[in-house]
């Protein structure tokens, strides 16, 4: 009983983080804004759900960890690839409308 | 309680792909259509994990750590044409 409300807390609130970064990358305005929405948000609601399915598996008999595989490898290589996106976004010089932007540029 | 809960999961997962190939068919820039790809990839992590806990099958778990493990590959070498116009120099 206990198991099941863990269970569907954290799939309830990793879908609904998961929902939320999609939704920040198809509305904000400029790119720059755009990744903060799925590097962050989506990696949390993801993490959650996985979390939910060791503790699923666990609460059958044995235990089951594996899924703790792809969380850990998702949680180390998700700062790397926004940070190489993010280089490859400053060489394409997108910066949107950020006053600071403006003035870094301006002489 | 677990079934209710992962097919109201499974609805919000299924939109938030919705919305990510909306910015990958969309996006103005070649950059967000690599973010795309990316969020695209890590959405399907979860549903397909999503659907392990629903069929209470371990196989789609392999499938998941492919995704995890392609995805990211993807990233760097698109990001790194992107930067320098070359993937290994």
């Amino acid at each position: 009983m206990i198991f099941e409300l863990i269970v569907s807390g954290l799939i309830l609130f990793g879908a609904a983080f998961v929902l939320l970064g999609s939704l920040g990358l198809a509305k904000l305005p400029s790119f720059f804004m755009r990744l903060h929405g799925p590097t962050k948000a989506s990696t949390l609601g993801v993490g959650s759900i996985l979390l939910a399915s060791a503790v699923y598996f666990s609460s059958r008999g044995g235990l089951s960890v594996h899924e703790i595989l792809i969380l850990i490898f998702l949680f180390i290589t998700a700062p790397v690839s926004a940070l190489l996106m993010a280089r490859a976004g400053m060489h394409r010089d997108l910066g949107g409308e950020n006053p600071a932007h403006e003035e870094t540029h301006k002489d | 309680m677990i079934h209710v809960s992962l097919g109201i999961a499974l609805i919000l997962i299924v939109i938030a792909m919705g919305l990510a190939a909306y910015r990958l068919f969309k996006g103005p820039e070649t950059v967000d259509r690599v973010l795309a790809l990316d969020t695209l990839s890590i959405n399907a992590i979860a549903l397909l994990v999503a659907l392990g806990i629903w069929f209470e099958t371990t196989i789609n778990f392999e499938a998941a750590l492919l995704i995890a493990v392609l995805g990211f590959i993807t990233t760097v070498a698109l990001s790194k044409y992107l930067i320098r116009g070359d993937i290994v120099e």
